[in-house]
């Protein structure tokens, strides 16, 4: 088992990098008082980086991902458990896929 | 705020399954990072210093002789851009735990374990335990599993074929529809989700996250009004 220097060096670069986006969002908080227009564009990050995480995901992939991201949606409507909701949304998309193939 | 078991065991019980989740994507991450020539060690140190899942597949994927190292680091780092918003938000639901544990915490802020974190933060503030109860075992999961990927090479099944491949998208959306507050949210979701279309369409890349959250977060900021109480 060895470690190459060039993927080393790589590995160690991409390690930076992602951490610096982790550390830069504290950083960036450090001593601000968030109040007013300030909060209510904070509160929206959860749901608005959420969704544009999502969407390619289930409304740009194909028929039985948009489906099944509307059966999860009705899901978490319902109030089911995380864990649940997180089955329906699997067992839709294995059953969807055998339909739209 | 002092370190709590209960906090420990909450953070477990909703991580668990998410670390169910982690293991088998690490092990194909693995097994195509030993395609690439990564030895064990070498996907262990990765999965354990990046430890950002999207970003390790594209990586790999870029993975050719000679190494453009700058060229895939830069490309990691646009990815992982979303951290940012990340970190600045779960921030704000930290205060009740020693500042020094801050920058240590900001590692293990996976997608996952941040949605698992507003999620919690949205009925009570974060605890030192319920943080380390959700984000670390999350961790080892994902650089252990990375290991035995590369160690066994291909012998799984295609993620795709039993669905794990959705079960990301599936989490988020039960957490995001946590954070509905009337119809303005429903104007914050989507502007961002049809900008991340524009982004996706149109730029290659993963910038369509970090365009298509800030295009959210906009109007968010543009609908506010002064005479309003938010706080």
């Amino acid at each position: 088992m060895s470690i190459d220097l060039t993927t080393l060096l790589a590995i160690l670069g991409m390690g930076l990098a992602t951490y610096a986006s982790r550390l830069s969002g504290l950083l960036l908080m450090r001593g601000v008082v968030v109040k007013g227009r300030m909060k209510a564009a904070l509160d929206a990050v959860p749901p608005a980086v959420l969704m544009a995480v999502i969407t390619p995901m289930v409304f740009m992939t194909g028929t039985a991902e948009a489906l099944a991201g509307i059966v999860t949606a009705l899901s978490a409507y319902l109030k089911l458990p995380l864990l649940v909701t997180i089955l329906v949304g699997i067992g839709s998309v294995v059953g969807l896929r055998m339909v739209f193939t | 705020m002092s370190f709590k078991a209960s906090d420990l065991r909450a953070g477990v019980s909703d991580s668990w399954a998410v670390c169910l989740a982690y293991a088998p994507i690490a092990m194909l991450w693995g097994t195509l990072a030993a395609t690439k020539g990564f030895s064990p060690l070498e996907a262990i140190l990765m999965s354990a210093l990046v430890y950002a899942g999207a970003s390790q597949f594209v990586a790999i994927q870029m993975w050719v002789e000679p190494l453009p190292i700058l060229l895939v680091v830069f490309t990691i780092f646009v990815i992982n851009l979303r951290h940012v918003l990340y970190a600045a938000s779960i921030s704000r639901h930290m205060g009740g735990i020693a500042r020094w544990w801050h920058p240590l915490l900001m590692h293990v802020l996976t997608d996952e374990a941040w949605a698992l974190l507003e999620r919690r933060a949205l009925a009570q503030p974060l605890t030192l335990g319920y943080y380390i109860g959700v984000a670390v075992p999350l961790w080892p999961t994902w650089f252990l599993f990375s290991a035995l990927g590369a160690l066994l090479g291909s012998v799984l099944p295609d993620p795709a074929l039993i669905g794990l491949d959705f079960a990301f998208a599936a989490m988020f959306i039960a957490i995001l529809a946590g954070f509905w507050k009337g119809p303005r949210t429903g104007m914050v979701i989507i502007t961002s989700a049809a900008v991340a279309v524009m982004a996706k369409t149109f730029l290659s890349g993963a910038w369509y996250i970090v365009i298509g959250g800030l295009a959210g977060v906009a109007v968010a900021a543009l609908m506010y009004q002064e005479t309003e109480n938010v706080d």
